[in-house]
């Protein structure tokens, strides 16, 4: 019987001592304002603490990942357009199956992408008519042609190499979703950059006509892809709070300078001629100095207007409209599924 | 256009066996079957799993990261669960 009573003088006192935490947790809460949200984000990104979905993150933020990460999966999947014009053309099985792959984990890189972005709260359908609108942006590389076999070899080896360069510090981004994705997608670009170094390579040690294609490619993609690192940082507006804030951890100068130093030599190797008249070795910086950037191509392309611009989107815009009937009879099978497990 | 969108389905790897699934990411499909199916595709290219496990992310009950300080209170408060909480006077091993 006393036992009893004490039981229930405990528990009572149990139950007491939680509402009067809950009171305080909930009234310290109102109390925490703005401003000591953000100071203890901060004090989170400036210890190297990673941002998880349900935590609390300035909206400036929330937005800014939402932007970068979508524009980001939308590249990885018109990305895939460019090269999937060269599937059936492959030169042989070999190249066709490595394209194959290629191109296939592309689209695997622009799922993790979509999926990063909707544990923000991105809604998927929206960023994929985003895309379709032409409100949202992609990298700008891919709305370039790619006229000839060896656009392949300098796609994998340039347009994957400067991605790569972009994505390396993205794996230490602040946000948890998305340095995990980008572990998974730097681990995969590595044999894309080969694959298409590989192809360039054969190419420029092959038969003079050979060699001279892939001049060529090399002469069309270099500009643009100098582009895919984004205005100079003086011109670069929203730098300044991702690297605050730990989304970028390098300005596109700087990686744009380690990408040339890192590609020059490699053209040399294979006895190709990076098509800059001011590229000159400074022995100074330790780095080489390169030519102005033509940003007025770089912002006509941005803005709807390069060559295949119409067509990247069109193609996606196609692809949705066309396939709907698919997704549609996918779920009604499911349906169908479902209810028949349940009746049995 | 009906616009009904596949449920999102969060995916998890046994990378080998002997080790627990862990999370990698998410995906959408429409049942789980076709979302064991995208894990294979999306997940395990290159050999990275022997067993997947699939569950819609909208089942998943979580933790609020507001109370994370009160829910995980009583772990921080009980340095005895830990043997560094004892001395073991100097000749004592095995222990
Ligand atoms: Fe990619
Ligand atoms: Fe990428
Ligand atoms: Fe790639």
């Amino acid at each position: 019987m006393t036992d009893f009573s004490g039981l229930l003088k405990r528990l009572t006192l149990l139950f007491v001592r939680k509402v009067v935490h809950l009171y305080k947790s909930f009234s310290s809460m109102k109390e925490m304002d703005i401003a000591e949200l953000e100071r203890r984000f901060q004090e989170k990104i400036d210890k190297e603490i990673k941002i998880e979905p349900n935590d609390w993150m300035p909206e400036q933020y929330r937005k800014t990942l939402i932007r970068q990460i979508s524009q980001h999966a939308h590249s990885e999947i018109v990305g895939m357009l460019p090269e999937g014009n060269w599937i059936t053309r492959a030169p042989n099985l070999r190249r066709k199956a490595v394209l194959l792959a290629k191109v296939q984990d592309e689209a695997g890189h622009g799922l993790y992408l979509y999926s990063a972005a909707e544990t923000l709260g991105a809604d998927r359908e929206q960023t994929i008519d985003d895309l379709h609108s032409g409100k949202a942006k992609y990298s700008s590389i891919f709305n370039y042609p790619t006229m000839t076999w060896a656009d392949m070899g300098t796609i994998g080896w340039l347009v994957d190499g400067a991605a790569i360069m972009n994505q390396v510090p993205l794996c230490r981004c602040s946000y948890g979703p998305y340095a995990r994705a980008m572990v998974r997608v730097c681990k995969e670009e590595s044999f894309h950059q080969r694959q298409g170094f590989e192809i360039v390579s054969k190419l420029a040690n092959g038969s003079p006509e050979q060699k001279a294609m892939a001049q060529d490619s090399l002469n069309r993609w270099w500009w643009p892809a100098l582009m895919m690192f984004g205005p100079n940082d003086d011109h670069s507006p929203n730098s300044a709070l991702s690297m605050k804030w730990k989304i970028k951890r390098s300005t596109n100068d700087e990686l744009r300078q380690q990408f040339v130093d890192i590609t020059v030599k490699q053209a040399e190797m294979i006895g190709l001629t990076i098509p800059d008249k001011d590229l000159k070795w400074n022995e100074e910086r330790q780095s080489y100095d390169f030519g102005e950037i033509n940003w007025e191509e770089f912002n006509q392309v941005i803005s709807g207007n390069g060559p295949c611009n119409k067509e990247r989107v069109d193609a996606r815009r196609n692809a949705k409209e066309n396939g709907a009937w698919v997704r549609e009879a996918a779920m009604a099978h499911a349906e169908k599924r479902r209810s028949r497990k349940e009746r049995a | 256009m009906s616009n009904k969108e596949w449920p999102l389905f969060e995916v998890f790897i046994r990378s080998k066996q002997g080790l627990n699934h862990k999370h990698v990411g998410s995906l959408r499909a429409a049942d789980p079957d076709m979302a064991i199916e995208n894990a294979r595709d999306v997940y395990t290219r290159r050999s990275e799993g022997v067993s997947i496990w699939v569950v819609e992310s909208k089942l998943i009950t979580a933790s609020d990261p507001k109370e994370a300080d009160s829910l995980f209170e009583p772990a921080d408060s009980k340095v005895y669960r830990h043997p560094t909480f004892y001395d073991v006077p100097d000749g004592i091993s095995h222990m």
